[in-house]
């Protein structure tokens, strides 16, 4: 009886988790505005000259990317520690697996989507050679997952640290998406020379896979452990 | 009659040491098992424990059937209306009662559409227990279900814990405040915490 229910926690909590997103659509948006303040204000601050900015903009567009993310991070789990909810993935026979997928790919869908989505426009306005958006579209859609990953995995440890994660989770988090910043950009440089880029995009992918097959252990361990 | 649930010598251990002195729990269709203890016991521990959120340390736990568990927190979605939130519990597993039935039954009928936010403390207690309703699972595990229930709330519980025994079902539940006034027989358990005893051997 168990196993034939097994899927329908997974879908139930993805169609919750995307409902409440949409409610809260301020907060969802927040990091799709903070990408934009930095793409608008950066040029302002650095002059506007188009050399300049096109040879700065993968490394902005990532930075501004990343640290867009850490924004969401704080409230993953906690408003369910909070209300109890968390806690109920556990009860019974369920391992929370289920729900924890549901919980990492409607936050990926919420944060990540919209910034991939949104990240050619602030591309162009810092005048990124056209024939690199490609390839900097690819290096967000194979990158942001991994960073979603370990991000969560620092929400996950840091879930009832006194006085909130907001010092613990960015130093956790930093060292671990140095690889992913240095390849994506470097893949996305390399793209503006005209040289192939696949070198770094492997690099890139083998990474987040090493994340989303070890990952999600650790960060239900963590969570288990901060409901003790 | 069917075993639903079964513990051997289970305990917790919170920095090394025992919470509660270990003790056995079987829990059979049809009965009702009372938690007693004093503040601090390990009331809540136990019914963590029994739910599976807590991993024991010693002794072995058999679980022979779904379980719900209504703790403290109500784990409700407060941007969430009452209906919302029972539609998601609804889904999780195989499904009992009707949503608008169970809110009848909790004694929240016509507030389906009401943030769970602008619910008062009692209502939503009221609409964690709508949860057991729209779940089809025949082990409630209740910690302090009469808390910041008023009178009529309180005999819905009772009422709503007859009827699940009634029809097959089994409730293990803790409270320090009075004993629910049950038609059914009610067996009783009490925690002892394992400070006061030193550390006890395994």
């Amino acid at each position: 009886m168990a196993s034939s229910n097994r899927p329908r926690p997974f879908l139930a909590l993805l169609k919750r988790d995307l409902k409440l997103s949409i409610r809260r659509s301020g907060e969802t948006l927040l990091p799709l505005f903070f990408l934009f303040a930095v793409i608008v204000l950066i040029p302002l601050g650095v002059g506007p000259g188009p050399n300049l900015l096109s040879l700065m903009a993968p490394g902005m567009i990532w930075v501004a990317a990343l640290l867009a993310s850490l924004l969401a991070l704080d409230q993953l789990f906690r408003s369910d520690l909070d209300d109890g909810t968390l806690e109920q993935w556990f009860v019974g026979q369920s391992s929370g697996y289920a729900q924890l997928f549901a919980r990492l790919i409607s936050h990926w869908l919420i944060t990540a989507i919209p910034v991939i989505v949104f990240s050619p426009l602030a591309a162009v306005m810092l005048h990124l050679r056209l024939e690199a958006l490609p390839v900097l579209v690819i290096t967000l859609l194979i990158g942001t997952p991994a960073l979603t990953l370990i991000g969560s995995l620092a929400a996950a440890l840091t879930l009832t640290t006194r006085g909130g994660a907001g010092g613990l989770l960015p130093i956790l988090v930093f060292p671990l998406v140095v690889p992913l910043l240095i390849f994506a950009t470097g893949a996305v440089s390399l793209a503006t020379e005209g040289i192939d880029p696949n070198a770094h995009l492997g690099l890139l992918l083998a990474f987040t896979i090493l994340n989303v097959s070890l990952a999600p252990f650790a960060i239900r361990a963590a969570l288990k452990m901060n409901l003790e | 009659m069917s075993l639903l649930l079964e513990a051997e010598q289970v305990t917790f251990q919170r920095s090394g040491a025992d919470v509660f002195v270990p003790l056995d729990l079987r829990l059979k269709a049809g009965q009702v098992i009372v938690i007693r203890g004093d503040n601090g016991a390990g009331k809540t521990t136990l019914l963590r424990l029994l739910a599976g959120i807590l991993a024991t340390s010693a002794g072995t736990l058999k679980m022979h059937a779904d379980p719900v568990f209504v703790g403290h927190l109500p784990a409700v979605k407060s941007d969430l209306s009452c209906r919302e939130n029972l539609d998601y519990e609804r889904r999780l597993g195989a499904s009992g009662t009707s949503i608008a039935e169970a809110l009848i039954q909790v004694g929240l009928a016509g507030l389906g559409a009401r943030p769970a936010r602008a619910l008062s403390a009692g209502q939503k207690k009221r609409l964690g227990l709508a949860r057991l309703l729209v779940r089809k699972a025949p082990v409630w595990l209740l910690d302090e279900p009469y808390a910041s229930l008023d009178t009529t709330g309180c005999a819905r519980v009772d009422a709503l814990l007859t009827k699940h025994a009634a029809q097959g079902g089994a409730v293990v539940l803790s409270t320090h405040q009075q004993l629910p006034a049950l038609e059914t027989e009610v067996t009783h358990l009490t925690v002892e915490s394992a400070q006061h005893r030193g550390t006890v051997d395994g």
